[in-house]
């Protein structure tokens, strides 16, 4: 029998919480814990993108969480306790900035996606511009702290990190619960399927779609502050740009985007399969992890849009695979 | 002081004239990927990779085989534009029934194989033609022939499109397709055949800016990441599918990138053309040319 989902929740995460006391391989740590940061952040990409506003700035907000947060540290020695919430406050501006417009004006689908795509290739065009303090494309280190481990947020025990990673990763898995149950999640399907319709039923059209951006944009900006002081290093193609947006979009496409653990499957199957073919693959050939990556992504695009799991999901529940939830945006 | 003037005005001046070559070659690339929007109703992501792959062509048609640079530009056309062919017939047209934001993600999947595959066959290696074309001496101001080959070639590029748009029957069944998708297949035109032609003429676009662009720049792997979104943000700025809004906005764009170069960093100038971008969205979100509603 399966276990009924109310005892499923409580026992996986003691399970994981459990996990790094019993099982101490730094490398297999190294890759759970940079799985829970990506999956925090592919899930706060879904939080949008499951609701037809398919953002490629997120590689934006990322590289803003990350380097505001680094720079602070750096230049003016401010924790990150103080800099991850003010890199927060810069990436929730700059959502404001440019989603306000867009939905002022009505820009969607499409024209949502690029104009969004300009801010990713905005924010790593000024990390690259201003070399002189950001190290520009050659990346950025935070100072290793000489003080103390907890003010500068930088452990050197794994452990820790994969407790902060699963906490963070946890409460973006409330968010999503939360806004799942919530009015606003009615508001917003109302919205991705008839604007017009949803605005006569009264529904405020811009402060709905304005609110979850901002949410989404403040988790994905923690998912890139949090990512620089573990790696302890970022540089303008790890963090920010079209391609750290595409990834997002990938992954959550190809986990499943309807799902709440959709995103962290995507995550799964995408850093596991990504860390498969570079160890196959070796150093001798660069680029053919990627280029194998390319192709499967493609395929499942046409093949499976729903994603692994919510393919999966619907098979239990007897619908047809090939039947898309997506609807078209007006 | 006044000398120091005459030399900002010398510079000032250049830039002008180095933005509207720029702007030529920008709204070539926009050009190819408006068409295919209006057309198709897709977004090509990779179109940049596309005029990636038809640079690598070039140079190994030229470099490789010896072949004259002039004798190579058609090869180079045509294998970009079969490429855009079979990009729209193995990857567009399964997913033209789905939601459009499939056909978005599709591409920039493509994106990723191309590049990859760029990395994997070619190398990350800069590589250039080794053509080194002579630079222009005017009134104290400096154009490289490579810059002025590049826009008088766009231009006829443009002119050519624009004809066989307005003057043969293909083009005219085009635009028609632009205008209304259902009606046309009722009026007796293969509209997957249309399909496929718009691909291979966006292409091959691609394949002339491609062309150019390598007697300018270095090719590597990642190269269409440098004018890609710039691309986009110009279709954007003037209006998805709107061919004379894409072509001014290229010309702005190419404009303010040259003049914020020249006061400094060229990373400045793409920096400002950005926030330019932005708020144009707010005064003109429909393009640069779009009626207010």
């Amino acid at each position: 029998m399966i276990m009924s989902p109310r005892y499923a929740w409580p026992i996986g995460v003691a399970l994981l919480i459990a996990l790094p006391f019993v099982y101490r391989d730094p490398y297999h740590l190294h890759i759970l814990i940079l799985i829970l940061i990506w999956s925090f952040a592919y899930t706060s990409w879904s939080m949008m993108g499951r609701f037809g506003l398919v953002s490629l700035g997120h590689g934006g907000f990322m590289g803003v969480g990350a380097y505001v947060t680094a720079l602070l540290w750096n230049h003016l020695g401010l924790s990150p306790w103080i800099g991850i919430p003010i890199a927060l406050l810069c990436a929730g501006t700059l959502a404001l900035l440019v989603a306000y417009p867009c939905f002022r004006f009505r820009i969607t689908g499409h024209y949502f996606a690029l104009v969004t795509l300009a801010l990713s290739g905005i924010v790593l065009q000024v990390i690259t511009a201003t070399r002189d303090w950001t190290g520009g494309s050659l990346g950025y280190t935070p100072e290793r702290t000489k003080g103390s481990h907890i003010v500068a947020l930088q452990f050197d025990d794994k452990t820790v990190w994969y407790l902060i990673a699963l906490a963070v990763w946890l409460a973006g898995l409330l968010i999503w619960h939360l806004i799942d149950r919530s009015m606003a999640r009615y508001a917003m399907e109302a919205i991705s399927e008839d604007e017009d319709a949803a605005a006569a039923a009264g529904v405020n059209v811009t402060f709905e779609k304005l609110r979850i951006t901002v949410i989404s944009a403040l988790m994905t900006a923690l998912a890139g502050a949090l990512y620089c002081q573990y790696q302890m290093f970022i540089s303008p193609d790890t963090v920010s740009g079209i391609a750290v947006s595409l990834q997002m979009v990938f992954a959550v496409v190809v986990g499943g985007i309807y799902v709440a653990l959709g995103p962290t499957v995507g995550a799964i199957i995408t850093l596991l399969l990504a860390e498969f073919l570079r160890i196959f693959f070796g150093t001798k050939a660069v680029g053919y992890d990627n280029l194998v990556y390319g192709v499967l992504l493609v395929l499942f695009i046409i093949f499976l849009p729903k994603g692994i799991l919510g393919s999966i999901l619907d098979r239990l529940k007897g619908v047809p695979v090939r039947q898309t939830v997506a609807k078209k945006p007006a | 002081m006044e000398s120091f003037l005459e030399i900002f005005d010398i510079y000032l001046l250049e830039a002008v004239v180095n933005g509207i070559l720029l702007g030529g070659l920008l709204a070539l690339l926009a050009l190819g990927l408006n068409l295919i929007f209006g057309v198709i109703d897709v977004t090509w992501i990779c179109y940049a990779e596309l005029v990636m792959i038809g640079m690598y062509g070039m140079y190994f048609l030229v470099q490789y085989y010896g072949i004259s640079y002039f004798l190579a530009a058609p090869v180079a056309i045509a294998l970009v534009a079969i490429l855009g062919a079979l990009l729209h017939f193995l990857v567009i047209a399964p997913l033209l029934s789905g939601p459009p934001i499939n056909q978005l993600l599709a591409t920039g999947g493509v994106l990723f194989v191309l590049q990859s595959f760029a990395t994997v066959a070619f190398g990350i290696d800069f590589r250039n033609l080794g053509i080194r074309l002579p630079v222009l001496a005017f009134a104290e101001m400096h154009f490289s022939y490579a810059r002025l080959l590049a826009f008088g070639a766009a231009l006829i590029g443009m002119v050519v499109v624009y004809l066989f748009m307005t003057r043969t029957y293909t083009g005219t069944a085009i635009r028609a397709i632009a205008q209304d998708r259902q009606i046309m297949a009722l009026m007796g035109v293969d509209t997957k055949k249309i399909y496929l032609i718009t691909s291979a003429v966006g292409g091959a676009l691609a394949g002339l800016a491609a062309c150019l662009l390598v007697l300018q720049y270095d090719v590597h792997p990642f190269v269409g990441l440098s004018f890609g979104p710039i691309t986009f943000l110009i279709c954007v700025l003037g209006g998805l599918g709107n061919f004379v809004g894409g072509f001014v906005a290229a010309f702005v764009f190419a404009e303010i990138i040259s003049l914020g170069g020249l006061f400094s960093d060229l990373e400045w100038g793409y920096v400002l053309a950005f926030v330019f971008f932005i708020i144009m969205m707010f005064v003109r979100p429909g393009g640069l040319l779009a009626r207010r509603q």
